[in-house]
């Protein structure tokens, strides 16, 4: 838990898919501040409300058909929304597809 | 005269048929890649199977499951969603055994794969290249909802894909390291490769292996969805399996795919050099051990995209072709 007054938590950037730029004003990248993963897509929705029901599910974790990645890594095969951001990391949103070639 | 007895295992063996052929790939060693002395890299060369890729192994094993169960009839065509191989394997498959198959693939594959489904006498039907594989998984799902003449094996969710793997590729595997394997890198698609060797090693080896998915990281006229709720799961992945599961960059895997070119004289599909990227990655992060990787196609079906040949930032269309 982050104390008034005390350091922040980490800027990191996050990349906007196609899909949501309508609702973050067509923003392709934005810094949002954060400890770990969830601080972080919670403080882009609070600043961006039209983001919140897409990112996250009715039980507050993340949509299931949203991929959220830390520099490059899914988050969900690491901690989730409890995943530790540090600064200068990236994040990017992106929807869950499937591929076929490799199966 | 007298022939000494064959020593190497993966020497391709003799089969009766070309479908009896499929798998018993070779495991070859790439030295160049490895970034450190004690790790050892090994490309598990599915490009080797008769038509050109892994997908012999799934396609087999979805069409032997439905004839055991008896679902194929004798005036039903054969239906499935594929961004190629699959359609290409089970196309040749089909061919063989005298079945009908109709494939649903995005129209912006390379023209390679059109061609090469023509060759076997597959009908193909375009699904809007801009929604990607999940597209023609839409679209061949409702068709075969509406037309009880299609039989559609559907390797999203068919257990035999993960199967094929879990009985072919990875006993394989682990009689050639003699089960000295430390990491797993395969490419998320369907999910079959890393489910079936997944779960195979973790059986036999327990949590010493990391499982580790590649996945395309979508351009962006794929991820144009209207809404995220528009993504797709397939039903055979099982996250919980994973260890990593890291995206790779059309750009990057272009990159990787001329480094294996380049580097190890190995000619190898887009989707390849993605997962070659992520092994290097894992590879790097480890003071010793094997690291697996699964080649799944050769290059010959993306030539006339230029990847091999025009600096990567020439290539046409690099964002929003399906590579995968």
């Amino acid at each position: 838990m982050r104390l008034p007054g005390s350091l922040a938590g980490a800027m990191a950037t996050i990349r906007i898919p196609p899909v949501l730029r309508a609702s973050v004003g067509g923003e392709r990248e934005l810094n949002a501040e954060g400890s770990n993963v969830g601080e972080v897509l919670r403080a882009l929705a609070d600043a961006h409300p039209a983001t919140a029901q897409q990112i996250f599910g009715a039980d507050g974790d993340l949509n299931r058909y949203v991929n959220v990645y830390l520099n490059d890594e899914d988050v969900r095969v690491l901690d989730g929304l409890d995943t530790p951001v540090a600064e200068r990391d990236s994040l990017v949103i992106l929807p869950a597809m499937a591929g076929g070639a490799e199966g | 005269m007298s022939v000494p007895p064959l020593q190497n295992k993966p020497c391709g063996g003799r089969y009766g048929d070309l479908i009896q052929s499929i798998g018993n790939t070779p495991l070859v060693e790439l030295k160049r890649l490895s970034p450190k002395p004690g790790v050892r890299i090994w490309a598990k060369l599915e490009s080797r199977n008769p038509t050109g890729s892994v997908k012999d192994r799934v396609a087999r094993a979805m069409i032997e499951d439905a004839e055991d169960k008896g679902l194929i009839g004798p005036d039903q065509t054969i239906l499935e969603p594929t961004s190629g191989n699959t359609g290409i394997s089970l196309a040749m498959i089909c061919a063989r055994k005298g079945y009908r198959l109709k494939v649903v693939m995005p129209d912006n594959v390379t023209p390679e794969r059109t061609q090469l489904l023509k060759m076997y006498g597959a009908e193909i039907v375009y699904s809007p290249g801009d929604q990607g594989s999940n597209g023609a998984v839409a679209m061949a799902l409702d068709m075969a909802a509406a037309d009880a003449r299609y039989y559609m094996p559907y390797q999203y969710g068919n257990e035999a894909n993960p199967r094929a793997h879990y009985e072919g590729t990875a006993p394989e595997i682990l009689e050639e390291l003699d089960g000295n394997i430390d990491a797993f890198v395969a490419g998320l698609g369907t999910g079959g490769t890393l489910m079936g060797n997944g779960r195979r090693f973790r059986e036999e080896l327990g949590e010493r292996v990391k499982i580790v998915a590649a996945e395309p990281m979508q351009g962006e006229p794929v991820q144009g969805l209207r809404s995220l709720d528009d993504g797709f799961i397939p039903p055979i992945i099982d996250l919980s399996l994973l260890d990593r599961k890291i995206f790779v960059t059309n750009r990057d895997a272009v990159i990787w795919t001329r480094k294996l070119l380049d580097e190890e004289g190995l000619f190898a599909g887009v989707s390849s050099g993605a997962i070659a990227r992520v092994a290097v990655r894992i590879a790097g992060e480890m003071d010793e051990g094997n690291v697996v990787f699964i080649v799944c196609d050769d290059g010959w079906k993306y030539l006339s995209s230029g990847v091999y040949t025009l600096p990567v930032d020439e290539v046409e269309n690099l964002e929003s072709t399906v590579w995968w």
